[in-house]
């Protein structure tokens, strides 16, 4: 029954997102304030049905209703609730109406927050959505739809995948699509825009927030896979350069441009045709990711059992949306008018700067994640195209656009005074070469460019400070005065600054841990104890322990720093009895910033169990890194000027902070 | 700065970094790039001694040898047979009998030196490559392969190693 209602409700969406696609559509082509309100309720109604279907299919695993495929796929009735829940999305079926549930959600809140927007502009975004929507149900109902049933229903099912038995599955998944589905709003004001052949700074500054939004969310998104896969794989890797990694972050670098692009475009009214483009990438980007992931296509570490009617037609929704998108950029483009001069050096400037070696990283990443595929239908040659790689493309261009970064904010719109920045980031340029000079006095191993990185990373963050204490005025006026314009700073400003140090933060987190890890493997036995770096693990016991669907042979360690104890860190490993499947269950301790990572593998008849121990200094600054970069974009999301909204392009209140 | 002389420097420095790209691209397309082999492939010594490659099939039942945390055994495909050796843990899908991916170089006594070992992650996965060598050498068992699978045959993802 509960399946049937889920069902119909999917099928009731298909009508409903087709109402959506054409009455506004039409509405805004013939002036008919009519047909273009239909929009608003219908989104609403549309995310209603999506949400009734999402929830039905919710309820079918809760209860472990073994008639239904997609339940006896990937449930068990002994699994804990939680990933009964989780499991709802832990298979094609389900993470694609997680997917087109954010969608839904998407335009049902840009319906709701769009009551400033253009009545045409809101009708034509709400419009795109919907086709967007179309597509993607009727990829769900004719490919992948998750409430077919099975006769003779089993008695039990097959359960999920032990990997995906982690509360990981419940955050990473739904930020992803966040993410990348949000993007999909950019997308829709950028063909609205180009339906209308009309755009200015205002379209901008409507844009920025929901692209902002998307770019919070897969960053997290992104992160927290990162995490997952470092703890869950028991390999203690943190980034593997795998296609579906890139898939995610390729549209991150694209709508990173994008945000970068916007600013200009809302601030000097330039950049215009590069900015709709960018959004269109952005999002077309995403769909690249969804297809590499959903279609099959890769031989990857994340590969979803191949179906090749799932990926034609996929790449028939890829063709058409890219396509279609590209074509209309490519007729319209030129209507759009251009505006605000700048010279090469200036803030504007920079965001160029930025945006260009942004988007060649997308492209280093695009061709290497795809470059085997071609390879291989052309001349059936099977390569890998590993981390080196990327690590030389992507790395040789991160770099400069890192070290550039700190200048950037500092130059003035339309002219800048580069010797003047650079003078201003003496200080900052001083602590850096000294702690990149101690760092390689201190260090004899790894790569020589590791303390020359670390030095970059202190420099950006530095940079990010310098930027405040520049607005501020520190140095030049009193104290007083500095601490007024502090507070006086709009939130974007912290937020462009947060973000920024972030990155900086990442950076050392990534330079450590890929320069200065200690690794030991070794047999060991009970009794027995291993040095790493500063500290001794002993293996102090072997033991069985038992979950609720699975059994668990578990090693505990106990850790000294000079013959201190510091506890103990446990690592298993878990076969679980559905499948038949083993996990390892790494040991992690934090000691500040930095991990001790520990993981088992298999235990000979004789007590011999061989370990894997790795001490990785500063590990943790990579994700809280990133989590400080999301939280500068979310601070420049509660700025009041991207609330408000701009009812009229050119109006601007004159504000009281000074360097704005 | 005339328009014509600031678009001219935007259009150079836009140029200079699509030259930087293409030429890292390029670069590390040609000295970084793994090719996959076959055993029959490695075994006829059709590759080079030291030269980074990828080497695919199932792992030959009986050959597992462990000796602490160093590690022998022997890939096929049927026709070559290669001893491979790693020092290391295997990932937990590491089994006699099933698809592997090893990843080092072939050292000058025939024994390929793996510094990575991949193995299939689910009952119903296995590498690519593995099972279009089994299939050209008429090893791959479709009933094998799909009886363990329920009706509608898609698995739900794995990240592992």
């Amino acid at each position: 029954m509960i399946a049937e209602i889920g069902q119909y409700a999917l099928i009731l969406a298909l009508v409903l997102a087709l109402v959506q696609t054409v009455l506004p559509a039409w509405g805004a082509r013939t002036g008919d304030a009519t047909l273009m309100s239909v929009a608003t309720p219908v989104a609403y109604i549309l995310f209603l049905f999506v949400g009734s279907a999402f929830a039905a299919l919710v309820a079918l695993y809760l209860t472990s209703d073994f008639s239904v495929v997609n339940v006896v796929d990937n449930s068990h009735s002994r699994m804990p609730t939680i990933y009964k829940i989780t499991s709802t999305w832990g298979n094609h079926e389900g993470s694609m109406l997680l997917w087109v549930l954010v969608l839904a959600l998407f335009g049902a809140l840009v319906a709701l927050f769009g009551g400033n927007l253009p009545e045409r502009l809101k009708a034509n975004v709400l419009a795109v959505q919907g086709s967007i929507a179309v597509a993607f149900l009727l990829f769900i109902l004719f490919t992948s739809n998750p409430f077919l049933r099975i006769v003779p229903p089993p008695a039990e099912g097959a359960d999920l995948n032990p990997v995906l038995q982690d509360p990981g599955l419940a955050i990473h998944p739904p930020l992803l699509y966040l993410g990348y589905v949000g993007l999909s709003i950019s997308f829709a004001f950028a063909m609205a825009a180009l339906m209308e052949g009309r755009i200015d700074a205002a379209w901008a500054r409507w844009v920025r927030p929901w692209t902002l939004a998307a770019w919070v969310f897969l960053t997290l998104g992104i992160a927290m896979g990162s995490y997952w896969a470092y703890y869950e794989l028991g390999w203690g890797g943190w980034w593997f350069w795998d296609p579906v990694e890139n898939a995610s972050l390729m549209p991150w670098l694209s709508a990173t441009a994008l945000l970068h692009s916007a600013v200009v475009m809302e601030k000097r009214d330039a950049l215009k045709v590069w900015t709709v483009l960018l959004a269109i990438l952005s999002f077309s980007l995403s769909l690249i990711g969804t297809f590499l992931v959903r279609s099959g296509v890769l031989t990857s570490v994340h590969a979803f059992a191949t179906d090749p009617a799932r990926g034609v037609f996929i790449l028939v929704i890829l063709s058409v949306f890219v396509g279609g998108g590209l074509a209309l950029f490519a007729l319209r483009a030129g209507e759009l008018k251009q505006g605000g001069l700048f010279a090469p050096v200036s803030r504007e400037g920079a965001l160029v700067l930025n945006n260009l070696f942004l988007t060649a990283a997308t492209a280093a990443v695009f061709v290497g994640t795809l470059y085997p595929l071609a390879l291989e239908a052309v001349t059936g040659d099977k390569i890998t195209v590993g981390p080196p790689f990327f690590n030389l493309t992507f790395g040789g261009l991160m770099l400069p656009l890192v070290f550039a970064m700190p200048f950037g904010p500092l130059l003035a719109w339309k002219r800048g005074d580069l010797p003047g920045v650079a003078q201003r980031l003496m200080v900052a340029a001083g602590i850096a070469v000294v702690a990149a000079v101690v760092t390689a006095a201190a260090e004899d191993r790894g790569p020589v460019l590791a303390p020359v990185v670390l030095g970059i990373a202190v420099f950006v963050m530095l940079g990010a400070l310098t930027d405040l204490a520049e607005r501020a005025g520190v140095g030049r006026v009193s104290a007083r005065v500095n601490l007024r314009r502090i507070v006086g700073l709009p939130r974007s400003a912290f937020g462009t600054a947060l973000a920024h140090f972030g990155i900086g933060v990442c950076l050392i987190g990534i330079v450590c841990e890929s320069s200065w890890s200690l690794e030991k493997i070794a047999a060991m036995r009970v009794g027995e104890t291993i040095t790493i770096g500063a500290h001794d693990l002993t293996l102090t016991r072997m033991e069985n322990r038992t979950g609720p669907n699975f059994h668990a042979r578990v090693a505990v360690f106990g850790i000294r720093e000079g013959g201190v104890s510091q506890g103990e860190v446990v690592s298993g490993k878990r076969l679980f009895t559905a499948r038949q499947m083993a996990t390892t269950e790494s040991g992690i301790r934090t000691f500040g910033f930095s991990q001790l990572y520990v993981a088992i593998g298999d235990e000979t008849p004789d007590g011999q169990v061989s370990v894997r121990m790795t001490w990785k200094p500063l590990v943790t600054l990579i994700w809280l890194g990133t989590v400080v970069m999301a939280m500068g974009g979310l601070l420049s999301l509660a700025d009041r000027r991207l609330r408000v909204g701009a009812p009229k392009p050119a109006r601007r209140r004159v504000s009281p902070v000074p360097a704005e | 700065m005339t328009r014509k002389g600031r678009r001219l420097v935007l259009i150079a420095v836009a140029l200079g970094v699509l030259g930087l790209a293409a030429g890292l691209v390029l670069t590390a397309l040609n000295d970084t790039i793994v090719f996959f082999r076959t055993p029959t492939e490695v075994a006829e010594r059709q590759v080079a001694v030291g030269q980074r490659l990828r080497l695919g099939g199932l792992v030959e039942t009986g050959s597992l040898a462990k000796q602490g945390t160093s590690v022998r055994f022997v890939v096929t495909d049927g026709n070559g047979h290669v001893t491979v050796a790693y020092t290391g843990i295997l990932p937990d899908l590491f089994r006699e009998g099933q698809g592997v991916v090893a990843e080092g170089m072939l050292k000058p006594d025939g024994v390929f030196a793996a510094d990575t070992v991949l193995a299939k992650h689910d009952e119903r996965y296995m590498p690519r490559e593995v099972a279009d060598t089994l299939k050209k050498t008429g090893h791959w068992m479709e009933d094998a392969q799909n009886a363990k699978s329920p009706p509608a045959a898609p698995a739900a993802g794995a990240l592992t190693q």
